[in-house]
């Protein structure tokens, strides 16, 4: 496999299929900025920066290197910390770490910088000052237990040129460099171009671009591991430890990379990454993209894709109900090369059991525009904001027609061993006027005598049925017209802090 | 020690913004240059350490089989209780904590034995292959359960004053009710970790990251059977310790130790995530019972407090954490009449043990939690409560006996009041909460009074080694250790302060056991108190060597030395440092020293349960506001302002960052982090994919801290005052202003029982008992 660490071309063809970017950078390259704070991906001081052309573009994202497979990073730009500084200068995210305090015990702290940095990329250099949302965002998968994180956002909102506190901090009269942004690196770019051209397989890690190559890839290693973001599979490797001799990776398999618009329906790439499926949908459908904001961190909704949070048939994944909401048809992929479809409805049918045989995949989602076009709402409740685990997910769709409810879906997730439907509870509002209150009560007993959740660490089973129904009044409020606020990770809109105080004299 | 010339201990306003360094480790963090324990090279030959570990919360070991285990590739040793060499008892103070189980086990996640191999990986891949059985006992997991079966680590402690039990049958109101607070997991980002490399004497060097080198030195020679001077442990830094590496740090180093010396191979032992949220201690639940009487205008008459810690099923620190959580019952808050009684309670969970704050946070929550109760069944604002019972002129003696001789709390949290805007908010709140049927918003402000100086006399002592080059460089080393708070700087500031040089001439060195011996662990917020109290002590020593060689060769009156601004001002004449010291090298000058420092005035009596176990207290208050979603409980953080008093500080950098560190975690602790076990005692939250510390999106947009600007009247170091632990009691503000939400549900008629920490579900059941005694008022209407 072939890549480039920092500034160096390498090539190395001895690694195991699931040995990560995070071993590799500490135990083979001596490059220990990057550190091991979980290795479950959820704390964020193993971050990295990957390069990669995209319609001829460089560009940087932030990922987890301690669930990613070393070769899944073949034929891109993987920037470690140490490579910020390699002139001597600090990097303005450096800069503005070092000026704002935004280091106490330190060892988060690259992980914070590679974000940041990450940032200041995407925001190409940051002439203009950052806003906190956009920080926020960036470092949302990186766990800080000392400074509390303001002075870090203060960092990250502070990142515009020039404008360091430099002198006092550095001890030096200059003005800081110009910091080339990497994205505008030209002899990087044309690095990547070539590698580009070269194939990206080893013997134990395959990484086929189309679906000819990875039917021949499953024919000739039929005991092999699937792999796509890995942010689920790695833990097995890293948790459990278990190792894997042989995985394909799906995720450059151009096939099921597809998301677009068509004449009927919406159709999502099972390899689709959450960050591809979120900017997507920035403008098209912002409920999903809200959604997406509360799906799991930055970094993972970098690497982690749609057709993987499916597949995996957890019941609290969170892209189920939605899925649920707008009854998708999930295309499934043999590996002799045919196809067929079935219906989210139909698709799970134990705890983490599926329809999938053993030798199939999801290949793609189609979702229905008129679906698509109809009211709907996505509440998720956690013990966290960021990158927590659903304790209760309503995905709801209320097609209205008249004023008359015509069809209702009311999809949860963490309410059973499946993602599963309120099917009386939707009966009882259907073919009901969309202010029908005792409808709407109706429906909540409903769901009371349906769905029987559980307990566990993140939720009492109480709290989840009431939950449950507390969504769907909320819901039904929503689609009535009542000013009903869902917090999200973003901070409370000033309008909806002053709502009301209009009268209030000291307000 | 001879008493410290005036003007280095009254030099106020010693430290300005502006020219204060940043932390010393700051851009090597940045750019990852700044090594851990996991980053230093390793040898060819090192091994990797994982323990087998009980699954059986308490049990009799029946059988062991490790055959598959030492079969198993990359297997090198596997060790288990027979094979240690010297004392298998590692606990900190007393007694009980084992390196290896014997033959029973005490808590699921308890080492029964140890594997040595050439990677981690395959180290932990061969635990998994034991065979072990097990004969179950029964097991106590609940400090209700101990306090049933009367089960405790160590006997329990009572404070009193005044006649409480007679006040409170007089008292024209009571309060009486419970509050059980969960513990919190330490979350250090760096998990626990040692490297042990043995030497050519049959001794060992021990790269620890820990709070407490000296201890981990007197343990690994405890266990190899060695004269403690044969064991060097070497700290540089913790990526983040919080009392988690205090006394838990010591079994890796001593495990590592064995089996380097064992196998004549450096050894590392690394804790991967979840062993380490599995095996390791954490902070202490804590069931408090209460009852209280006050007048109708909501003066305290009366207390009598139950606290029954869950010490887990060793002492560890136990005892002074239950203590602490006692002296901190009061809070800010003076109680003429107090009964307060502490049960060690134990459990066959792991053993709990020193967690920022150490038991204090405990009290301070308890003492919170009753004012807001009383504000609403007297109809009054909490604040008006808390200032009426603030110490103050006549209200200034603890139950313990201690005098609360300044007037800095009331002071503070008055001006705290009117810079925060108070009054004003908690209209527009009153006025918003009738209006919107869908949020409620709270509002509180809470102090905290923390006690500074261990519990524990004897560790009130502090070290430090301070070496002057030819070159005018500095070297200091000190018993402290840094895990980010930033002591290092500020001992370097202090040196540089003290001989009036420049901060660059000043170096730090790592944490040594043999530069300095017998060190306290870094702990109980004192480690600027008393290392930079030792280097301040060592640096005067050689300054005023100096002195004398400067008047008798340079024939000028003592207070015609000086050293200002890296100067060196001899009567009419100057010289640089690096001269000066060069000319006092010639003449034999000795340019080395050490200092010492031990903490003076304090004494606790434990059986009268009188005295003055602090030499001062550090105080702060936080006002915090928040909006909840009646809908479902949660909730967002909006608004917090902060006024927190460390005396003159020395580095107010540092300081606020200490301060909204520890702010932002005790607000995780009460809100977000909720630990969880399973009916068979095993932890159930054992990673951070369903254990949640804030993001930083959990904090406010408006955060807004100062400090309170006066010196301690204590003689403490540059009369700053210790600031680690004391500003995570602040984080309380946000669980009363969510205790508040969910009162403005009743109309503040009643505060319903929150449950600690206030999660969303435990905030959405709060506001359903304020609605249902709302309801009950009604319909008795």
């Amino acid at each position: 496999m072939k890549f480039i660490l920092n500034d160096e071309l390498i090539d190395d063809n001895t690694l195991p299929s699931d040995f990560t970017a995070l071993r590799y950078l500490r135990e083979k390259r001596g490059l220990t900025g990057t550190k091991e704070g979980c290795a479950s991906g959820d704390c964020g001081a193993c971050t990295l920066l990957v390069g990669a052309l995209e319609d001829g573009e460089l560009t940087y994202s932030t990922l987890n290197s301690c669930i990613t497979p070393m070769q899944s990073l073949t034929g891109k730009h993987v920037v470690s910390v140490e490579y910020l500084s390699k002139t001597g200068e600090l990097h303005p995210a450096q800069q503005a770490m070092v000026a704002s305090h935004g280091s106490q015990c330190g060892f988060c702290t690259p992980g914070f910088v590679l974000s940041l940095a990450g940032l200041y990329e995407n925001k190409q250099g940051c002439e203009q000052p950052i806003d906190r949302e956009a920080v926020c965002d960036a470092i949302s998968g990186n766990l800080c237990r000392c400074t509390g994180y303001r002075p870090i956002i203060d960092a990250g909102m502070s990142m515009v040129k020039g404008s360091m506190a430099r002198k006092e901090i550095m001890k030096e009269s200059d003005e800081p460099p110009y910091v080339e942004l990497m994205s505008k690196n030209d002899s990087i770019k044309t690095q990547l171009e070539s590698l580009q051209t070269e194939r990206h397989d080893s013997s134990n890690y395959l990484q086929p671009t189309d679906l000819e190559q990875l039917a021949y890839a499953l024919k000739l290693n039929p005991a092999a591991v699937l792999i796509a973001g890995g942010t689920d599979l790695m833990l097995e490797n890293t948790q459990r430890y278990r190792d894997f001799e042989t995985l394909i990776d799906v995720s450059r398999v151009a096939e099921l990379k597809h998301l677009h618009t068509g004449e009927a329906s919406l159709t999502i790439g099972a390899s689709v990454t959450y960050s591809e499926l979120e900017n997507f949908s920035k403008t098209l459908y912002p409920q999903i993209n809200a959604l997406l904001s509360r799906i799991a961190s930055r970094q993972i909704r970098n690497r982690g894709t749609i057709g993987g949070n499916v597949a995996n048939a957890s019941p609290i994944a969170d892209l189920p109900p939605l899925l649920l909401a707008f009854d998708a048809d999930i295309q499934l992929l043999k590996n002799d090369g045919s196809t067929r479809a079935v219906n989210i409805a139909d698709f799970y049918q134990g705890y983490k059991q599926t329809q999938l045989a053993k030798d199939e995949m999801i290949a793609s989602f189609d979702v229905s525009l008129d679906k698509l076009a109809q009211f709907h709402r996505f509440y998720k409740v956690s013990k966290r904001m960021e990158d927590d685990i659903s304790s209760v997910m309503l995905a709801v769709r209320f097609d209205v027609d008249n004023g008359i409810l015509s069809d209702v879906r009311l999809a949860f997730g963490g309410m059973a061993a499946t993602p599963i439907r309120g099917l009386k509870a939707e009966a009882a509002l259907t073919d009901k006027l969309i202010n029908d209150e005792q409808a709407l009560n109706q429906a909540i007993e409903a769901l009371r005598s349906e769905l029987t959740p559980m307990s566990d660490m993140r939720a009492s089973a109480k709290y989840r049925l009431d939950m449950a129904c507390n969504l769907i009044r909320k819901a039904w409020l929503e689609l009535n017209g009542s000013d009903v606020v869902t917090f999200s990770g973003h901070a409370v809109s000033d309008s909806i802090l002053s709502a009301g105080l209009e009268g209030c004299t000291h307000a | 020690m001879r008493k410290l010339p005036q003007d280095f201990t009254l030099d106020t306003k010693a430290f300005k913004k502006g020219l204060l360094p940043v932390h010393e480790s700051a851009i090597k963090h940045v750019t990852g240059q700044a090594v851990y324990i996991d980053d230093m090279p390793e040898w060819p030959n090192e091994l990797h350490v994982a323990a087998g570990l009980s699954t059986e919360a308490h049990a009799d070991i029946v059988s062991i089989n490790l055959d598959k285990v030492r079969a198993y590739p990359g297997v090198v040793d596997v060790i288990v209780q027979a094979d240690i060499p010297g004392e298998v008892d590692v606990s900190p103070v007393l007694s009980g904590d084992l390196l290896l189980a014997g033959d029973f086990v005490h808590f699921i996640g308890q080492s029964i034995f140890a594997v040595a191999a050439t990677s981690l990986r395959a180290a932990k891949q061969a635990v998994a292959l034991a065979e072990i059985e097990y004969k179950p006992r029964e097991a106590t997991l609940h400090p209700r359960q101990s306090l049933e079966r009367q089960e405790f680590v160590l006997p329990t402690h009572t404070i009193s004053c005044g006649d409480a039990k007679g006040a409170l049958e007089t008292a024209p109101n009571k309060l009486k009710s419970d509050l059980y607070i969960k513990g919190q997991e330490h979350f250090y980002l760096e998990g626990q970790i040692s490297v042990a490399t043995p030497n050519e004497d049959g001794g060992v060097q021990v790269f620890a990251s820990s709070q407490h080198p000296a201890e981990v030195q007197k343990l690994v020679s405890r266990v190899l059977g060695l004269p403690v001077a044969q064991v060097l442990v070497e700290v540089r830094r913790m990526g983040g310790g919080f009392g988690g590496k205090e006394s838990q740090a010591a079994v890796l180093g001593c495990m590592a130790a064995v089996l380097a010396v064992r196998n004549r191979r450096p050894v590392k032992y690394r804790m991967p995530r979840q062993d380490d949220m599995v095996q390791t201690g954490k902070r202490h639940d804590f069931w408090n019972s209460y009852e209280v009487g006050f007048s109708n205008e909501g003066e305290i008459i009366a207390a009598e407090y139950d606290m029954v810690g869950k010490c887990g099923c060793t002492a560890d620190l136990s005892d002074g954490v239950v203590d602490r959580a006692m002296f901190h019952a009061d809070n800010a808050y003076f109680l003429p009449n107090a009964r307060i009684s502490g049960y060690r309670g134990k459990t066959h969970t792991v053993s709990n043990t020193a967690f920022r704050g150490f038991g204090g946070p405990k009290g301070v929550i308890l003492a919170e939690n009753v004012i807001e109760e009383i504000a609403c069944a007297v109809g009054k604002d909490s604040l008006d409560i808390r200032k009426l019972n603030c110490y103050q002129a006549n209200k200034d003696t603890t139950p313990y006996g201690q005098k609360v001789d300044d007037d800095v709390l009331l002071t503070l949290i008055e001006e705290l009041e009117t810079s925060s805007n108070y009054r004003a908010r908690r209209e527009a709140i009153n006025a918003f909460n009738k209006q919107n049927p869908f949020l409620k918003k709270g509002l509180a402000l809470t102090p905290v009074k923390f006690g500074i100086s261990f519990t524990s006399k004897h560790l009130n002592q502090g070290g430090a080694l301070l070496h002057i080059y030819t070159d005018g460089s500095v070297h200091v080393s000190h018993g402290g250790t840094e895990m980010g708070q930033g002591l290092y700087t500020k001992v370097a500031q202090i040196v540089a302060k003290a001989f009036g040089i420049d901060y660059q001439r000043v170096n730090v060195g790592s944490t040594r056991t043999d530069k300095v011996p017998n060190a306290s662990p870094t702990a109980a917020s004192a480690g600027t108190d008393l290392n930079g109290m030792a280097a301040l002590d060592a640096a005067l020593t050689i300054k005023s060597r100096l002195q004398e060689f400067a008047m008798e060769h340079f024939s000028i009156a003592a207070d015609a030395f000086a050293i200002e601004d890296d100067q060196v001002i001899l009567g009419s004449e100057t010289m640089s440092f690096p001269e000066f010291i060069k000319l006092a090298y010639m003449n034999r000058v000795s340019l080395s020293s050490t200092g010492f420092y031990k903490t003076p005035k304090i004494g606790y009596d434990r059986k009268a349960a009188k005295g003055r176990p602090f030499l001062y207290f550090a105080n702060g208050a936080a006002v915090s506001e928040v909006i909840v979603d009646t809908f479902t409980g949660e909730y967002k953080v909006t608004q917090v302002d902060i006024l927190h008093d460390v005396g003159d500080s020395i580095n107010a950098d540092i300081d606020i960052g200490q301060i909204e560190g520890a702010f932002v975690q005790g607000m995780g602790w009460l809100t977000s982090e909720e630990l969880s076990w399973d009916d068979k005692g095993r932890i159930t939250t054992n990673s951070p994919a369903n254990y949640k510390i804030p993001t930083s999106a959990d904090i406010p947009e408006k955060f807004n801290v100062k400090l309170f600007d006066r010196p301690n009247s204590e003689e403490s170091v540059y009369r700053s005052k210790a600031v680690g632990e004391p500003p995570l009691m602040l984080g309380i503000s946000v669980w009363c202003a969510l205790k508040d939400a969910c009162a403005a549900v009743a109309d503040h008629k009643i505060s319903p029982p929150l449950a600690v920490p206030a999660t969303p579900e435990a905030v959405f059941y709060a506001m359903q008992a304020a609605q249902n005694h709302q309801a009950g008022e009604e319909a008795s209407l």
